[in-house]
């Protein structure tokens, strides 16, 4: 065969695969919203869920969610950001730094039902936090640890080191070099990759399971000390576990979810592509 | 020098050192707390019982092959998807697309690694297995391959960026003198980038068997839960149960220090020990090849 043809026909093979593998990421986009849009409305967004779920709004489910996604920033931003500065301004290539990435790469590959079984074993049973948004939080933050370190780390050796070159001449300390000058040109990158870290947080239901998520709750949580519905769980609940659920309020559930997740996805790329437009360097 | 900048300094990189070693902390405290739980199961369970083919948790049959095999066999199928359509399109943005359509194509991959899995399983109890059941005139579409299918659809974000990351650190050079001495693109694709990407790809696909494996969610909602052993080619049309939707689906009902959560914390940890294998793996050979490419350079 003339080796042309085979590479147009090879060429048009891959087109397709490719067009294969997106167009089903669309279809699931657009057939949620067509189907779960005509169940928004103000009533399903701020009410409580009535007759065994089957009818009124979701708004616990949000509310939860909002929280346990707040409650993993409290603890994996912090130390998230502070681990990818040591990473990337003090660790020397040693076996330790080594032994450091090689934790953060396994981190990221661990099953995450296997840290729903942590967040039990560790927070929820040894330490007594009990089924709670402080465990579920505290649970998800080491989950997100790993997006958060590696995004961050890349943004941070993204800085010219003239830029420390610099502020080290003038006299600046190591950490003063880092917080006025590294992170704040960093910042952008950092922030993309705590959104991101947090959206799978949002997202996630395995890790809730045992932890912090409440099948029903007739009331909003008060403190971190209490169990919480969450989008994902409830979605999780009402198209598996409660039978003769109208449609109409499961693609609702589904709608308010990716709108949740993909809104910060969203705005992490606006960040990202605004940061790059403007950046000097 | 001002004298409290000089204590401030030290204490901050103090902070900043432990925060460091954090990951190594957590991955230890995770297998610590993973062994304390499952362990006991070893001593409950006699070891010829716990390999047996009968998972009936509620009669004393803690077998756990039928999940592990299960785990296999959807997760096999998932490969068989996700390999082709991942390695696929990872060649076709890095290589052949123009500009403007891999503009398009990224993100849309990357809105699929975005996508909550249970979203996914999800619409594939109302909308895939429906279908699967018509279309291959099965009894139910809960079933491996509807599990498969989810999990190749999860797999291919990770395959694609890490491929395609790959396939773009080929330095040009590479293929400009494949291009010179009269290679058509399609050969320099098949016969100079993959193969000098081989490294990474390999990573992608591993990274990729990680993520399948450990699915829980999609998984649990599609493939049928039944824990029967998966030993014939057909039992990809049948329903079937994997280690991980087995944690998630009855954890939650077990009384603390049971045989029975003692055995969902023992396949935790196998499941553990997997990803640690898988990664670990993943991770050497980028080492191992970026330590080859540091020889050539010098």
């Amino acid at each position: 065969m003339n080796r042309h043809l085979t590479q147009r026909l090879g060429f048009s093979l891959l087109a397709l695969l490719a067009f294969l593998t997106v167009a089903p990421i669309l279809g699931v986009v657009v057939y949620i919203i067509a189907q779960g849009a005509p169940a928004i409305s103000w009533e399903f967004l701020s009410g409580f869920p009535r007759e065994g779920m089957r009818q009124g709004g979701i708004l616990p489910a949000i509310v939860g969610t909002f929280y346990l996604t707040l409650g993993t920033a409290t603890f994996s931003v912090p130390l998230g950001i502070a681990a990818a500065i040591y990473l990337s301004e003090y660790a020397k290539e040693t076996w330790l730094t080594r032994l450091i990435r090689i934790a953060i790469i396994n981190l990221a590959g661990i099953p995450s039902v296997v840290y729903g079984l942590f967040g039990l074993g560790i927070f929820v049973i040894f330490l007594k936090f009990g089924t709670s948004i402080l465990a579920a939080s505290l649970t998800l933050s080491i989950m997100t640890l790993p997006v958060i370190i590696s995004a961050s780390e890349e943004a941070l050796r993204a800085v010219p080191q003239a830029f420390r070159t610099v502020s080290i001449s003038l006299g600046g300390t190591r950490w003063q070099t880092i917080r006025r000058i590294v992170l704040p040109q960093a910042l952008p990158g950092v922030l993309t990759g705590v959104i991101l870290g947090l959206e799978r947080a949002a997202g996630e239901t395995a890790p809730i399971l045992f932890t912090g998520a409440a099948f029903f709750l007739p009331r909003l949580p008060h403190s971190p000390m209490d169990a919480t519905m969450a989008l994902p769980y409830h979605l999780f609940v009402i198209s598996t576990q409660v039978p003769e659920m109208p449609f109409q309020i499961q693609y609702g559930t589904a709608l308010v979810l990716i709108a949740f997740v993909l809104g910060m996805n969203l705005i992490a790329t606006v960040i990202r592509s605004r940061a790059r437009a403007k950046r000097q360097w | 020098m001002d004298k409290s900048l000089d204590w401030r300094e030290t204490i901050i990189t103090a902070v900043i050192k432990t925060c460091g070693y954090s990951a190594i902390v957590f991955v230890a405290l995770i297998f610590f707390f993973l062994l304390r739980e499952g362990l006991p199961a070893l001593g409950e369970v006699p070891l010829a019982d716990l390999f047996s083919q009968r998972w009936y948790p509620t009669e004393n049959y803690f077998g756990i092959l039928p999940l592990i095999t299960g785990s296999l066999i959807v997760t096999l199928g998932a490969m068989l998807i996700a390999i082709p359509f991942g390695i696929g399109t990872a060649v076709f943005i890095a290589e052949i697309a123009p500009r403007w359509t891999r503009e398009i194509l990224k993100p849309l991959v990357e809105l699929l690694g975005g996508l909550p899995s249970v979203v996914l399983g999800f619409l594939g109890i109302l909308v895939l297995a429906p279908f699967l059941r018509v279309f291959l005139d099965l009894p139910t579409g809960l079933t491996a391959l509807a599990g498969s299918l989810l999990l190749g659809g999860i797999a291919v974000p990770t395959i694609v960026s890490i491929a395609e990351d790959a396939l773009d650190a080929v330095p040009q050079s590479y293929r400009e003198g494949a291009l010179a001495i009269g290679a058509t693109r399609w050969q320099t694709i098949w016969r100079v980038t993959l193969p000098a990407a081989r490294s990474g790809v390999l990573t992608a696909v591993m990274l990729g068997l990680g993520r399948a494996i450990g699915e829980t969610m999609a998984v649990m909602m599609v493939t049928g839960n039944a824990p029967v052993m998966a030993t014939r080619w057909n039992s990809l049309f049948m329903p079937a149960r994997t280690m991980t939707a087995t944690i998630a689906a009855e954890m939650g009902e077990v009384a603390n220090a049971s045989v029975h959560y003692h055995v969902l914390f023992f396949i935790g940890l196998v499941l553990f020990l997997i990803s640690l294998a898988v990664n670990v793996t993943a991770s050497s050979v980028v080492f191992r090849s970026k330590r080859r490419a540091e020889r050539v350079l010098s």
